[in-house]
This record gives structure tokens, sequence and C-alpha cells, in this order.
């Protein structure tokens, strides 16, 4: 291409001869391609004075169309947002379309490649957060199919664990582009799911993660099948292999005792101190399976001098709905939470799981675009806190007895990046006489946990868990504290698989069993008998 | 052979998951951090310096360039594939193979990061200075082939400095060792020199033994603003016939300075043209203080109007921080900038910076300029967006006039990204017609049928007018 002509734009009609500055590295979007199935572009190097002098040269011969490499080896392909367009490639529809506005921050600087899970088990290109981006600005461009093959499976393999985001200097949000690209992807390839998937993936999302009512049912169904030998007697007869429903059943938590339900109780908080009012986002999985996590909240949350309300019409926040690509049922589900929670006046609105934090944090985001929520949305995400990062600001009573315990941290991932809280259950672990604070290598890397990922990428899922598995027992921990469910039930299975027994706990957990080991004699200069080990 | 054939024969080499073919896969190996991409037939992904060498007998034998590739972060288009041709990935040779302590020297698989490998080394109180803004996401055999830089280029050099030995799978196939862990090598020619900085044009490096230093112990940072920006070029001029010799000197203009501070606010002299930031290292404390008191005793003398020396580590950290942000600050200023690599002789910084704001000025443009001053480095990047075609065509005209700023004060065209495709059509403005012909020749005699990464480093028909952007 000469200097002076003109950058046709994207998609203009191809034009005659090729020159080899076209055939090779061309600025994406800057040049045309050569048609395919052309000969031999043998005159690019005609002009320089080995061609003039009749000898070959691997340099002259313009950009390897030298006469000894490949006959048309450049000819057939083609430069980026120049692929043909005759084949039925079925961009994005709206709505939830990735932005552009936000794919094209990238500048593919490759700061986001070390710190993402897949591309470090895979080293793939592909399977890098750089990669995955490179793919949805191709399927928005047209260059790539939506029901691709390998577009659904890296938008599939992708934990949206968010690290690559904490790390870019350019401000790529990817978790915009992600989430509703898996919802183009579910939109289009949904359709394809057996009767089965689909009769599964209503049950789960639409009458479980929507009603806890139904979901209390099950649970309360699957607790008796866990507790009354019921589980021990099918686990025998091979009947779950025989429905493949081996590792599902073997995911599954263990139903707590005694179900946690909002029905907008109020706890006053330790009267001398009294510092705020909480409304707690209570969960759906957290409601059923670890209901103790929430009691262990409440009562900290008093003894921290908080009045606690578990506003009643609640429910899951949707994060679940909206990694599986199911953008609309999440916004139903977010209604009602905003709805239940706006009531009245809390000080803030605390959660004590990360995932779901992250979720409600971003309602906002949510309901940019539908100026009848989008207000209300942004005002609900505003009072959202993670429960850690709440204790933090408002300070814990130090009335807090001995937990002689090696405790290593595990940085959920909708903590640590998606909500950026590293400090805060770090400092308040560190407040507890006698625990000594173990940093893991990798401390940024996700467990594998990743919402419904275990059950959905298995192998990627297993690799991830033995990998943070390694990290944590190098520390030799007593007790690893963590604050967000998924990744609690993955490093417990993770450190069971490993044959050790080490507890696993919720940062609150501690904080409550340390609160109830205060004896007013024991009482000890808390920041001096704890220590944090690099 | 068809391409069916051929991805058969390289998947029993590789392993069949080892070879990628899919779409999205040629997607993703179209690029690297520049806004080039094209689009290679199959990426392959060896393990083992016997898989490399069977790929390129392969590729000899089916006449089917190859180029190796990294991280693919570099800065000048080096790893950008010829469309249809072969991406030799090597991110899964990623092992330390030793490091000895005795002979102070690491022996490394090209895909190892080379921020893992300072902290592996310093971990044993060794020390591997070259230090490439993308340390962690740059590879050492992308830095080798690159020949990568760094901010502690001032004091200790390049990547190239320490290169003890390296092992190449040539084009044909045979697998080459030159050099060794002694720190003295005059046998024959230095063929180590020759494949560093080669941008993958001569062969596939497959091993690096790399020099190491003690690590210095204390590390010292200070800060000084100027009114005017001839002052600080002055200064850093002054600090090196003083005597000195600071770990780095990076300078950033007030444009910068303005963009970092839109994006993190630092409290930077935004009153100032510009800012020298400086750090000094070795294992005395006391005589660190010296230096930086010297320095800034003579900052002072040149105009500084304020010096800063960082009290902690939280001060000095606070300081790179700044300048680690200068890059996303300027990327978010316009939709897309053109990064530049000039490097000029210390005298000639002044006149340096002086021509590229004139440039800036005469076609329309902001350029902000930072760099590693101390050695004569600098970074002038061009916000553009590459919609706007008016635009681009002053932004060309900007490049290259640059170009020829750099080359008429003796300077050179990449300090630290190589030349790759970005400024392949200036290599004979700056090396000249007959050193040209030389490099062309070399490139012929150790790869006669030109399949290790065409396209890069040698120039178009057409020189600076066909300068495409």
């Amino acid at each position: 291409m000469s200097a002076n002509k003109p950058l046709p734009r994207v998609g203009s009609p191809l034009s005659g001869g090729v020159t080899v500055a076209e055939g090779l590295g061309l600025p994406e979007g800057a040049a045309l391609p050569a048609a395919a199935g052309d000969g031999d572009v043998a005159g690019a190097g005609a002009g320089s004075p080995e061609a003039k002098a009749g000898i070959p040269s691997a340099t002259s011969a313009a950009n390897g169309k030298s006469k000894r490499l490949r006959k048309g080896m450049t000819n057939s392909f083609w430069p980026e947002s120049m692929m043909p367009t005759e084949s039925p490639h079925r961009g994005f529809t709206a709505p939830d379309v990735p932005p552009a506005s936000v794919y094209d921050q990238c500048v593919r600087c490759g700061l986001c490649l070390p710190t993402c899970p897949t591309y470090l088990e895979t080293l793939v290109e592909t399977s890098s957060p750089r990669g995955r981006i490179a793919l949805i600005k191709a399927v928005d461009e047209g260059r790539l199919d939506v029901a691709s093959p390998g577009f659904v499976h890296q938008m599939h393999e992708c934990l949206d664990c968010r690290a690559c985001e904490a790390v870019c200097p350019s401000g790529v949000l990817y978790g915009q582009l992600l989430e509703p690209a898996r919802t183009q992807v579910e939109r289009v390839t949904g359709v394809h799911r057996s009767p089965g998937e689909r009769a599964v993936r209503a049950l789960t999302l639409g009458l479980l993660f929507s009603n806890l009512g139904t979901m209390r049912a099950a649970a309360a169904l699957l607790r008796f099948y866990q507790r009354s030998g019921l589980q021990k007697f099918v686990r025998g007869t091979g009947l779950l292999r025989l429905l493949r429903l081996e590792a599902l059943e073997a995911q599954a938590p263990r139903m707590s005792g005694r179900f946690f339900v909002a029905r907008d109780q109020q706890w006053r908080g330790d009267a001398r101190s009294t510092k705020a009012t909480a409304f707690l986002h209570a969960g759906c999985v957290m409601t059923v399976a670890f209901a103790e996590v929430n009691d262990a909240t409440v009562r900290v949350l008093n003894r921290s001098g908080c009045d606690v309300v578990a506003p009643s019409g609640q429910g899951c926040c949707g994060a679940i709905a909206i990694h599986a690509g199911e953008m609309e049922m999440g916004r139903e589900l977010a209604k009602r939470n905003i709805a239940a929670f706006e009531r009245s006046g809390a000080d803030a609105y605390v959660v004590n799981a990360a995932g779901c934090g992250s979720a409600l944090k971003e309602y906002g985001v949510l309901f940019a675009a539908d100026p009848q929520w989008a207000d209300r949305a942004a005002a609900f995400s505003e009072r959202v806190r993670d429960v850690t990062e709440f204790l933090d600001a408002i300070g814990i009573s130090p009335e807090l007895g001995r937990l002689d315990a090696v405790v290593a941290y595990q940085d959920p991932c909708h903590l640590l990046h998606a909500q950026r809280i590293a400090s805060a259950p770090r400092r308040l672990l560190a407040q507890i006489p006698g625990v000594v604070l173990r940093e893991i290598e990798e401390n940024a890397i996700c467990c594998g946990s990743a919402g419904i990922y275990n059950v959905t990428q298995p192998d990627m899922s297993g690799r991830l868990k033995r990998r943070k598995v390694e990290h944590l027992l190098a520390v030799s921990p007593d007790i690893v504290a963590t604050a967000n469910p998924g990744c609690a039930l993955q490093v417990a299975a993770g450190l069971r698989d490993a044959g050790r027994s080490v507890e696993v706990k919720h940062v609150v957990e501690l904080l409550d069993d340390a609160y109830a080991a205060y004896r007013p004699e024991s009482r000890a200069p808390s920041a001096r008998a704890s220590s944090i080990e690099g | 052979m068809e391409r069916s054939g051929l991805i058969t024969e390289l998947q029993s080499i590789v392993g069949e998951r080892h070879v990628l073919t899919a779409d999205e896969d040629l997607l993703a190996y179209a690029y690297d951090g520049t806004w080039y991409q094209s689009r290679p037939l199959a990426v392959v992904l060896p393990e083992t310096t016997a898989q490399v060498a069977a790929i390129h007998r392969v590729a000899t034998r089916e006449r089917i360039a190859l180029t190796p590739r990294a991280m693919g972060s570099g800065l000048s288009g080096g790893s950008v594939p010829l469309a249809g041709s072969l991406v030799l990935g090597i991110m899964r040779m990623n092992r330390i193979l030793e490091i000895d302590e005795v002979n102070a020297a690491a022996v490394v698989q090209p895909g190892v990061v080379n921020a893992d490998l300072q902290r592996a080394v310093e971990a044993r109180g060794l020390f591997y200075p070259p230090d490439p803004s993308s340390l962690k996401q740059s590879a050492i055999g992308g830095n080798v082939a690159e020949n990568a830089g760094g901010a502690r280029c001032l004091k200790y050099g390049v990547t190239g400095d320490y290169v003890a030995a390296l092992e190449v799978v040539l084009p044909a196939g045979e697998i080459i060792r030159t050099g060794g862990k002694m720190v003295k090598n005059v046998t024959g020619y230095n063929l180590r020199a020759l494949f560093t900085g080669a941008e993958g044009t001569l062969g596939t490096i497959t091993e690096i033994t790399l020099r190491l230093l003690p690590k210095p112990r204390f590390l010292k940072t200070a800060s000084a603003a100027f009114e005017r920006i001839e002052d600080a070029a002055a200064t850093v001029v002054a600090i090196g016939s003083a005597g000195l010799l600071p770990t780095s000197i990076e300078l950033m203009d007030r444009t910068t300075m303005r963009c970092v501070e839109e994006l993190q606010p630092a409290g930077l002299p935004l009153l100032s043209e510009a800012m020298l930031l400086f750090a000094v290292d070795g294992n005395h404390e006391p005589s660190l203080d010296g230096d930086l008191a010297e320095i800034e005793r003579i900052a002072r003398a040149h105009g500084a109007t304020a010096v800063q020396v960082a009290a902690n580590a939280a001060e000095s950290e606070a300081l790179w921080n700044a300048r680690r942000a200068i890059s996303p600050a300027l990327a978010r200023q316009r939709p897309h900038k053109l990064g530049e690599d000039i490097s000029v002789p210390r005298s000639e910084i002044v006149h340096m910076i002086r021509a590229v704001n004139e440039i800036a000025e005469r076609n329309r443009l902001t350029i902000p300029i930072f760099g590693h001053a101390g050695d004569g480095n600098l970074h002038p990047n061009i916000l553009c967006d590459r919609a706007n075609p008016e635009e681009m065509a002053r932004v060309k005209t900007a490049a290259r006039e640059i170009f020829e700023a750099a080359v008429a004060l003796g300077g050179t065209l990449s300090g630290e990204h190589g030349i790759g495709l970005l400024k392949k059509q200036f290599m004979e403005l700056d090396v000249g017609s007959d050193a040209l012909a030389l490099m062309r020749r070399i490139k012929d005699a150790v790869d006669p049928l030109g399949i290790m990464n065409p396209g890069k480093i040698f120039p178009e028909p057409g020189g600076p007018d066909a300068f495409c952007l």
C-alpha cells in the first residue's frame, strides 16, 4: 500500500493487486486482504537491488513471499477485520451486548495474563483475558460466530474471577464484557440444550434460586437424604453413577440443621456502643447450608455494637443466574432485593458472601440501561458492604478471647478482585489474640469454585483446587479462613481430597469464636498477642 | 503436503492438543502488544528443544514460515506472524533449570517470565538487572530476542549484557550452543550477540544462560521538578559529568504528568515543565545518601525548584507508582497511542525533546515525552484516533520526523522495543545502505529459505514513504 493511499475502512470492497505490506502484520482494520486462492504475488520485492540483480533473497522478496517459500502461503489467510463475510457469522444481538467502549480500551499489553488462573494452567493465549477480549471483539465485528465451539468454551472456561480486571492498567471492566457475552452465548446455544438439560436449568435457576421457600423445601429433603442414612444407602447402590449424578451429589454442601429465614427479625446490638443499624442480606445457599455463618454474623455485628435487621422479601442476589448468562432472571431477583431493602433507613446493607456482595454492589451497572430502576439500583449498591469491610470500618470490640491457631486466609476472588477488599479481613483476623496469620503463595489466584464452575468445568476446577490446596498446606495452617461459601466448600473438599483435616471457617465465625472465648480476666493486649507472618 | 497432513505431522511432534488450529486460537495468536495482527495457519506449542528442532525441519521441508512467540507483549510487532505461517509458541518451555550461585548464573528456558526469574534469584541474594516495564508479562526468550531494556539500564545495561550463553535452533533444525558460564569468552565470532536482538529472524532461542550480580542491599529514590525542561536535560548531563552513576534517571514532561494526575492523583508538580526521578542502589547506605545529596545539589544548581528525597520505602514506592502509571494514563487520553522508542546520546536529550515538541506543534498532535532520560532512551507517545484518517496521516508524518530527528542527532530508531514491523521502513535511514545490505547477507546466510519470522526488521521497497500505520 502506498503511503498516500487512504486507509480503507473495515468491510470496504476488495481491490486488486495486493502488496506485501498488506499480506503481513497489518495494523488491524487498516488494509485489504488478498483474494483467497490468488497466486503467488512475487512482484513485491521486484524493486529491491537484489531482485534487480536476480539474486534471490529471503529478505528482499518481501515478507516471506520469497520464491523459496511455499507458494500461495500468504494468500489464503486474512488480516483481522477482513474475514470473508459470506459465512453466516451471527454477531451479538441486543439487549446485553458486550460494549465496544469497554473492549476497545484493551491495548493488549498482556499484564492480565500472569493473573489469569486459566492462562496459568494452560499457557494458551486463547484462555487468557486478552485472548477472550479479542474473541468477544471478533464476534462483535462479525469475524467469529457467537455459537462457534471455541468461543462458547472460552466464555464458560473463564471463571469470572476478575483478577484481570484488578490489574488492568487501562481499566478494562472485564466483567462487563464477560457476563453479557455469556448471555449472548446462552441465547444462541440454549435452544440446543436437551430437554433434560433445560429442565434441570429451569428447575435450579427458575425454581430454587428464585424462590427461597422452594429452596428451603429442597434443602430439607437434601438434609433428610444426607442425615437419615439414605445417602449412605444410595451411594452404595450405584444409582448415582447410573444417573450420572455422582459428581453433582458429592458437590452438594451439607445442609444446616436449622435454616436461617429472614422475616424482619431485629437483633439489638451491644448497648454500650451502638454504632449503626445493619440490614443483613442473608443470601440463599447461605440460609440453608451456612445458616450458622449467618447466625455468627448477627452475633458478631451485635457484639460490635450494631443493630441487625433481616428484611423480609429478600432473596437470592442473582449472581448465579447472571454468571450463567440469564441476565433477565438476575434482574428480576435484584428488583426483589432492592424493594426489600430500600423500605427503611439502614446505615448499610451487610452481606457475608463475597460473590453475593459483588453482585449486589453491581446492581447499578445491571440496571444502567433501565431508566425506571437505574437510580434505585445505584442507591442500593452504594449501601452494600461486605461484612469484613463493614466491621473493619466500624471497629470491633476488644473483648476477644484467645484462639491459638495458625490461620491461612484464602482471598475470595469476588472480595479481592471484584470488590478490591484485601486488608479488612486480614486486619480483623490479626486482632484475635493468639491467631498467627500466614500469607499463602498465589493468594490472588482463584480456587476454582467460582459459583457453579466446579460443576460445569470439573477438570479446570479440580486443577485450580489442587493448586490452591498445595499453597495452603505449605503454610501448615490449623484453620483456613475465607469469606465466601463457594470458596469454603471448594477448599474444604480439596483439603479432604488431600487427606488433611484442616478446619475451614468464615472470618466472622472466627470472630464469633473469639467473642465467645472472651473472659474478662483473659483480656490481653490483642495487637501484641497476634502477629502477621509474611 | 496438504494442510491436514502438515497438521498431523506437527501433532505427531508435540502431541495433538498442542497444535492449535481453531479459528478462536488463530485469532488469539494473531497479535502482540501493538495494533498489528495477522492470522497464522496454526499454532504449535513445543515443550522441548528437540520438538522445536523437529518443527523447524518440517517448516524447512515445507517452506513454511515460523514466528517464535513468547508472551506476545512486544511493542514493535516482532511476534505478529506472517499470515498463513506457523506460530511457534514457547511458553510451555518455562522452567528455571538452574541458579548457579557459585558462578552467578541462571540457566532458563525461554518461557520463564522476567519477574519470576527476578524473584527466584533475589531469594538467593542474586540480581538480574534488566527490568522492562513489561517484566510481569514478558518472558526471557522475548526479552533476549528483542534485547529488552528497562529503567535500570543506565547503570546496568540491557538484556544482551547478561546473555552468557544461548541454545538456538537454527532455521533448518540444527541445534547450536554458544557461550557458557565463564565471564570472559572471545573465541570466534560472538554468536550470542548475533542472536540477541535478532527478533527471531535467525533461529529459535531454546535456552538462555544469564549472568547475575550480587543483589544491592539498598535502593533510594529522589525526585526533582524543573520549570524548564531544558534544565532537566542539563541536570542529566551534569550528573554524568560529575562522576555519578545512578541506577535510573527517569523523565516525565508536563503533558505526561497531567495525564498521570488525571488517572491517579500523586501530587506531581504540574506547574513544572518536567520532573526527574532518580534511583541509586548499592550496599553502603551512607554513600547512597551522599550520592543523593550530590544529585540534589546539581539539580538545584540547574534550576530545580523542588527536590524530594523519599524518606522511606512507601514514599519511594509512591514515586515509582506514578512512573508506572504513565502508559495506562496516556492510553486513556485518546483511543490510541503510538509509542516511540528513540534513543540518543545523553548530550542530545535536550535537542531531541525540543525537536519532538516542534514536531508535535507542527503536526497539531499531542506527544507526551517520558522515558529513561539517564540513558538517552525517550518514549514520545503520539496520541491519536485510528478511526480518523486525516489525523493518522499527521501521525505518520510526525513519527517519521521523530525518527529523522533522532538519527540526525546521532541516535537510533529503537532503544529497547526492537524494529519488528513498526520501524522497518526506516532501517536504511538509521543504519545506512551498506550496513543494511550486510544484515541482509547475514540473514540470507543463516536462513537461506527465509522461513524465520519473515517481514520483520528488513524494509519493504519504498523506504519511509511506504510506512504504513
